[in-house]
């Protein structure tokens, strides 16, 4: 079937897994409410699995998006198969989000259908990111999924470090969010459209304009501050920590895959025009991220905030495939998405696996003797650590080294050699938490020690590890997938992708 | 997942040459020990789950965390206890059928292909591709295992000596409770081990490369709640990603410069590279690198030491005889790429020398047996790294082969001799060291096989004739001399202006002196432990006896081999050699024919390359010489040293004078290395965390940062104030340096 | 008619008036004015610009309001959650998340 977009009734069918999930997450809503006596009540399971029920669907129409075609490339949403891939990514993001909050919400007494709700909308506000063409479709989809995110992550109302992460991510959010509009505002006003397509064959004469230049300044820091890149990071172990942490895992995941979906879009795709004008900055803020973050993730005591830091860093990763600006670095940059979504998401559940009654143990402490008394758990954690850091064996391994052969390509080398650099900094504090779980002894006291994960978030986070270790030894595959889903943002008219070959 | 089989066109050009010869089962030789680990694995996993229901039902009677420091405890403790119950769990009786049975089989696979590939002339190496691996672009990288003459050996090397450890720790860890997870990373680490040598490509080889890291690491902290331990696995792991980023980075500089990272591709292209140029210099370079790191030389040998912490089968198996030969591998395999690079290749030899010195002197002055033999590896590592950076590679590996026999039965012996020691002492509830040399002594009377199979294996590593090490010594020095009078090809070469013969010249005196010094810390370390009173203690005494046969078997097999092992090489040209030409397997210098066919790409560039060389002449002084040498440190060593005056640890100080006291204390690098490297590092990190508000400040100045680093942190560490006023005014500032930066764009 | 350059020179300072509130100011409701200060800086721009630039400005801005609208919502309320807990609304007061 082929769109062009001529009638606005194609629309309905360029956003399907959209609508569908904005009507089911309405749904969710609407059975929470049916299903509970009152309103104290904790949801009952069907709310979650219903949820699940709701991303499969997604899934399904976002895979009946790849038989759609367009006319052209200058509808306000992409349909093509860079979107469809990064929708996958979010999906899996917030199913692995559902399925470790399943045990999670009950027992800190937080479980509310809303949460399910909130949290499709949040992933529905990243699918549409992930799909803009157009920036002012950019800037509604950033707010619908910031907006419900505030609320996630100040879901726990009676913990004041929910509600304090939730502050700070609000006020900073929209802060942030000032900037990107008005670095909308002022590309509008220079190029006389919103719409990236429109705006491309007029970078040439643009290229001199300071007006065109301070708001393509603007949305890159909009944007640099959802994907949490140094210094605009500084919201990031906050919001992260403060969170529940299957809110957690969700914003270190798709929030992040979404916004550098976003970031390829604007940046690699539609302003590969002015390549030179935002490569240099984008550069050293890459190398800052990726050392900075490291090295202070090492100084960290409490496993979560580590993992922030982490994310952190691995969005300096993801910079430097950005930066590469090739077809192979966007192939690497949705390989290395998708590991990262896998072994971070991984990660964030054995954070939350790990507690004492209903309340998670971040210390690092607290993992002594973690990796004996959970023999599954701890071999599925240390995978992600390994693979986080890069350890051959896992895909984080293939990912890392995608990304530098993109580099390479590209002629960055000083970003190659950085990057390997600093993952070998962020050796020394992945490997500790895996040295902690298995060579300290446990304390004595081992009275409330619980799993706060469920028998299904087990599975799901096995699951990952087992995706994990295959995308080391066959990754062919979805190295494939990737290339080709990478192809379709060539057909946009006017650009070219990148300066080298 | 889609596995998917392809042909390259290159494997099927090799399988033409080749011939009549098919590689036999060559996947299921590296898939055996996987199986083996897998099953151990689950063993382990069970014997955990028992083990943590029985320390909870205990722990609710004498309620205590004591159990557990009992448990697992360091060598001298946990050896011995263990299993109160008098019923060996299955868990514990089929790991000790299953590893080394994993490990026979494919012994008997590996010796199969080696008789299969005797009867053909194979020019070419065989490559089979199992599914392709990295298919993207022009980076095509297939799971592919390649068989010729040096994988082949390796894995040969590999899974016999592997196979004699598995059982020896039948009989050694079996009393551990956490025997089968043990013999579950012993499988896994020859799984990776046999990849390393039999991968086809450099990225399948850095897979297995990782792979024996990750191993070792999990095997030296294998009793890990000693801190020590721990800590000694984690410097392994650090050290040894300083050498995988050289290693990488040469992957990548290979895949820029040549298009190919297959080694079959890699080789045929290398040629094309400038001869002694800058690419091919930086290759190899960073190659070398990475086998520092792995083959603990100078300067990044400070793990091996320290790693001796894991039981001493591992010490054999690993730390001796396979993973740290990996180094040494990788240039034999790089050959083309180093005789391509000559300045890089006597750096190779240069480091590989003084490596070799170096680590002899330490081992002069230690009382703790398995760190002289640890200092004996580094510095035998030496010499085959002088070997091969001199151009000699089949010497290289022929010292290879016969270390890993010798080394081993060092190792595995004294492990017999701390196993028995432990025993008597955990008899009489002695807590004195059972690996210091000083509560040694005498014990040839209690433990005779243990002595027969060390003396034959110190002849061996002195370099007595007929023993293995003579033949393999002898030919890096004899390698040396004749380089030094620039009959080496390399000895056209030149590195910091100074020519490769006077280079060679040095490198000769200084593996001379370093086999002499080997030979007098050996005679040392068999006089003090096996000669004169015994010190072990009047109670313990009683308690002293022979290890049982799962031991003593690998022993005497690793003792024939030390014996026997120099008669695969003897040439006929070496004067004084010659002597025992009747005695040669294979006929003569079987060794140089069968690799030949993997080092005649290194040939052809010193053909295509430097002048010819006139006729090698062998002499005979050299011969002699090393001889004489070998003999002279055992005699010194039994005149000098008298084990009959040797007190206990409390009555002998560790060292007398000032340069007993530096050797002792190992020439003090680990202490120069904790203040340049790890506590700048660390205190940077500091720094950029939090300096103000913490009242780190103190921990900064520590940190030996000084003030740069302190105004680093001053401004850093205000980052994460928890103040939105703060955040907001950070973001300002990136945002004011963003635009203007794309502006002046 | 405003002519284009003081418009925009306006909405400008405006913005930038938002911007040195959100660093300056201590109390969470003024925070968050200044932030709406900057959005609606950014709304006079598009509204400005729009007889240049198109129609689609004007548009542009209706989605604008309402999505500050949403903000306000979603940020009163967090506001109001963190109120319970320190008594205050005095951004100083809340750095249990930090280093």
């Amino acid at each position: 079937m082929t769109l062009d977009f001529a009638s606005q009734a194609d629309y309905l069918l360029a956003l399907l897994p959209e609508i569908v999930l904005s009507l089911w997450a309405m749904l969710v809503l609407m059975v929470d409410v049916f299903q509970k006596g009152n309103r104290v009540e904790a949801s009952r399971p069907v709310v979650a699995w219903l949820s699940l029920a709701g991303l499969v669907v997604t899934a399904a129409a976002n895979g009946w998006l790849l038989t759609i075609e367009e006319a052209a490339v200058t509808g306000m949403v992409a349909v093509d198969s860079f979107r469809v891939f990064v929708n996958f990514i979010v999906l899996i993001a917030a199913a692995l989000a559902i399925l470790i909050s399943i045990g999670y919400l009950d027992r800190r007494g937080i479980n509310r259908g809303e949460f399910y709700a909130l949290l499709l909308f949040a992933t529905v506000g990243m699918m549409l990111l992930g799909a803009a063409r157009d920036l002012i479709l950019l800037f509604l989809a950033l707010e619908l999924m910031s907006v419900a995110l505030y609320v996630l992550v100040g879901f726990d109302r009676r913990d004041p470090r929910s509600s304090e992460g939730a502050l700070k991510y609000f006020l900073l959010g929209s802060f942030s969010s000032g900037f990107l509009l008005y670095g909308i505002a002022l590309v509008f006003g220079s190029a006389r459209s919103t719409n990236l397509s429109a705006i491309v064959p007029l970078l040439p004469s643009l290229q001199e304009s300071p007006m065109f230049l301070i708001g393509a300044g603007l949305l890159l820091v909009g944007l640099a501050f959802k994907v949490a890149v140094m210094p605009f990071h500084v919201w990031t172990p906050d919001a992260y920590d403060g969170a529940p942490t299957p809110v957690t895992a969700l914003m270190a995941t798709g929030v992040k895959a979404a916004a550098f979906a976003a970031f390829i879009r604007v940046f690699a795709v539609g302003f590969a025009g002015i390549y030179n004008e935002w490569s240099v900055v984008l550069s050293w803020l890459a190398l800052l991220t990726m050392f900075g973050a490291n090295l202070i993730a090492l100084t960290q005591g409490s496993v979560k905030r580590m993992l922030a830091y982490s994310s952190i860093a691995h969005a300096g990763y993801l910079l430097v495939a950005v930066l590469a600006a090739n077809a192979y670095g966007a192939a690497a940059f949705l390989f290395y998405l998708l590991v990262y979504t896998l072994m971070t998401a991984g990660a964030f559940g054995i954070v939350i696996a790990n507690s004492r009654g209903a309340n998670e143990l971040n210390k690092l402490d607290d993992y002594a003797g973690f990796g004996w008394r959970e023999p599954l758990l701890g071999a599925v954690f240390s995978i992600f650590l390994l693979s986080l850091a890069g350890f051959p064996l896992t895909g984080g391994f293939i990912g890392k080294l995608y990304i530098l052969r993109s580099s390479l390509e590209a002629g960055n080398v000083e970003l190659a050699v950085s990057l390997v650099l600093a993952s070998v900094i962020s050796y020394f504090y992945y490997l500790r938490v895996v040295v902690v779980m298995y060579m300290r002894p446990a304390p004595a006291e081992e009275a409330n020690r619980t799993v706060l994960l469920t028998g299904p978030g087990q599975l799901a986070m096995s699951v990952s590890a087992v995706a994990v270790l295959a995308l080391f030894f066959v990754p062919g595959w979805v190295l494939d997938v990737a290339q080709r889903s990478v192809a379709s943002l060539f057909t946009v008219p006017g650009t070219f992708f990148g300066l080298g070959p | 997942m889609i596995l998917r089989v392809q042909q390259t066109a290159e494997t099927v050009v090799a399988e033409a040459q080749a011939g009549a010869f098919e590689p036999i089962l060559l996947g299921l030789i590296v898939l055996l020990p996987l199986i083996g680990f897998a099953i151990n694995g689950v063993a382990a996993i069970l014997a955990a789950r028992t083990a943590e229901r029985r320390r909870w039902s205990s722990s609710s009677h004498h309620g205590g965390s004591e159990g557990e420091a009992d448990e697992y405890s360091n060598e001298t403790h946990s050896v011995m206890d263990a299993e109160p119950t008098g019923v060996v769990p299955w868990t514990h009786r089929l790991p000790s059928l299953v590893a080394p049975g994993v490990m026979l089989l494919a012994f008997a696979l590996a010796v199969a292909n080696l008789f299969g590939m005797m009867g053909v002339e194979l020019e070419e190496p065989i490559v089979r591709t199992y599914w392709s691996w990295i298919p993207v672009g022009e980076l095509q990288v297939e799971a592919a295992l390649q068989l010729d003459q040096l994988s082949l050996l390796m894995t040969l090397v590999v899974t016999g000596v592997g196979a004699l450890i598995h059982l020896f720790s039948v009989g050694y860890m079996s009393h551990d409770p956490g025997y089968p997870r043990y013999m579950a990373y012993l499988n896994l680490f020859v799984f990776f081990m046999l990849v390393l040598v039999l991968g086809a490509s450099f990225p399948v080889m850095f897979v297995g490369w990782e792979g024996v890291g990750l191993c070792s690491y999990l095997l030296i902290g294998f009793w890990f709640s000693e801190k020590a331990n721990a800590d000694a696995g984690k410097k392994a792991f650090i050290v040894n990603r300083i050498g995988d980023f050289g290693f990488l980075i040469a992957m990548l500089l290979i895949f820029v410069d040549l298009g190919a990272l297959g080694y079959v591709e890699v080789f045929e292209r290398a040629p094309q590279l400038d001869y002694a140029g800058p690419v091919v210099t930086a290759i190899c370079l960073f190659l070398f690198l990475g086998a520092v790191g792995k083959s603990a030389q100078i300067p990044l040998y400070v793990w091996l030491p320290d790693a001796m912490a894991g039981p001493t089968p591992v010490s054999a198996l690993i730390h001796a005889a396979t993973m740290v030969t990996a180094g040494v591998y990788l240039v034999v395999r790089a050959s083309t790429l180093f005789a391509m690079a000559p300045a890089a290749s006597l750096l190779v030899a240069l480091v590989g020398a003084v490596t070799a010195l170096f680590a002899a002197t330490i081992g002069l002055k230690q009382w703790d047996i398995k760190k002289v033999l640890a200092y004996s590896t580094i510095s035998q590592l030496g010499f085959m790294f002088a070997a091969v950076g001199m151009g000699a590679y089949v010497a290289g590996v022929f010292h290879l082969m016969t270390h890993a026999f010798f080394k081993a039965c060092l190792f595995l012996g004294s492990g017999a001799v701390i196993h028995a020691l432990h025993e008597a002492m955990h008899a009489t509830h002695s807590h004195a060291d059972a690996q210091d040399m000083r509560n040694m002594g005498g014990l040839r009377r209690y433990l005779p096989i243990t002595f027969a199979t060390m003396a034959i294996a110190t002849l061996a590593i002195a370099g007595v004739a007929p023993f293995a090490g003579f033949f393999s010594k002898d030919e890096i020095v004899g390698a040396a001399w004749i380089g030094s009078a620039g009959e080496l090809p390399l000895s056209q070469a030149s590195l910091f202006g100074v020519g490769g013969g006077t280079w060679m010249g040095m490198i000769a005196i200084l593996l001379s002196i370093a086999a002499f010094l080997t030979a007098f810390y050996m005679g040392r370390l068999m006089l003090y432990t096996f000669f004169g009173p015994n010190r072990t203690g009047e109670a313990e005494r009683q308690h002293l006896h022979e290890v049982g046969w799962t031991m003593s078997v690998p022993l005497i097999v690793l003792a024939v081999m030390s014996t026997i092992g120099g008669f695969f090489n003897v040439d006929s040209l070496v004067p004084i050699v010659n002597l025992f030409s009747p005695f040669a397997f294979g006929g003569d210098a079987a060794l140089h024919n069968w690799l030949h066919p993997v080092i005649i790409g290194a040939e052809e560039v010193w053909a295509s390359n430097t002048a010819a060389i006139p006729e090698v002449h062998h002499a005979s002084w050299p011969i002699l010489l090393a001889i004489l040498v070998g003999v002279a440190g055992l005699v010194l060593a039994a005149v000098v040293l008298k084990p009959q005056l040797l007190g206990t640890p409390e009555e002998t100080p560790a060292y007398e004078g000032n340069l007993e006291k530096v050797l002792y204390n190992k020439w003090y690098v680990d202490e120069l290395y904790q203040r340049i490297v790890v506590r700048p590092v660390w205190g940077l990190s500091r720094a950029f965390y939090s300096v103000v508000d913490r009242g780190t400040i103190d921990g900064i100045i520590d940190g030996v940062l000084g003030r740069g680093a302190m105004l680093l942190g001053l401004s850093a560490g205000r980052v994460q104030t928890g103040q939105v006023n703060t955040y907001a005014f950070i973001i300002i500032v990136g945002v004011i340096v963003v635009l203007g930066s794309i502006v002046v764009m | 008619m405003l002519p284009l350059n003081a418009a925009l020179f306006l909405s400008a300072i405006l913005f930038a008036i938002g911007t040195a509130g959100v660093v300056v100011r201590r109390n969470a409701i003024i925070l968050f004015m200044c932030i709406e200060l900057m959005l609606n800086a950014a709304n006079l721009a598009f509204v400005a610009l729009s007889p240049y630039a198109g129609i689609d400005g004007q548009v542009i801005v209706f989605f604008v309001i309402a999505v500050a609208a949403a903000e306000a919502a979603v940020g009163l309320a967090i506001i109001i959650a963190v109120f319970r807990h320190a008594e205050s609304v005095d951004i100083r007061n809340f750095s249990l998340l930090r280093w």
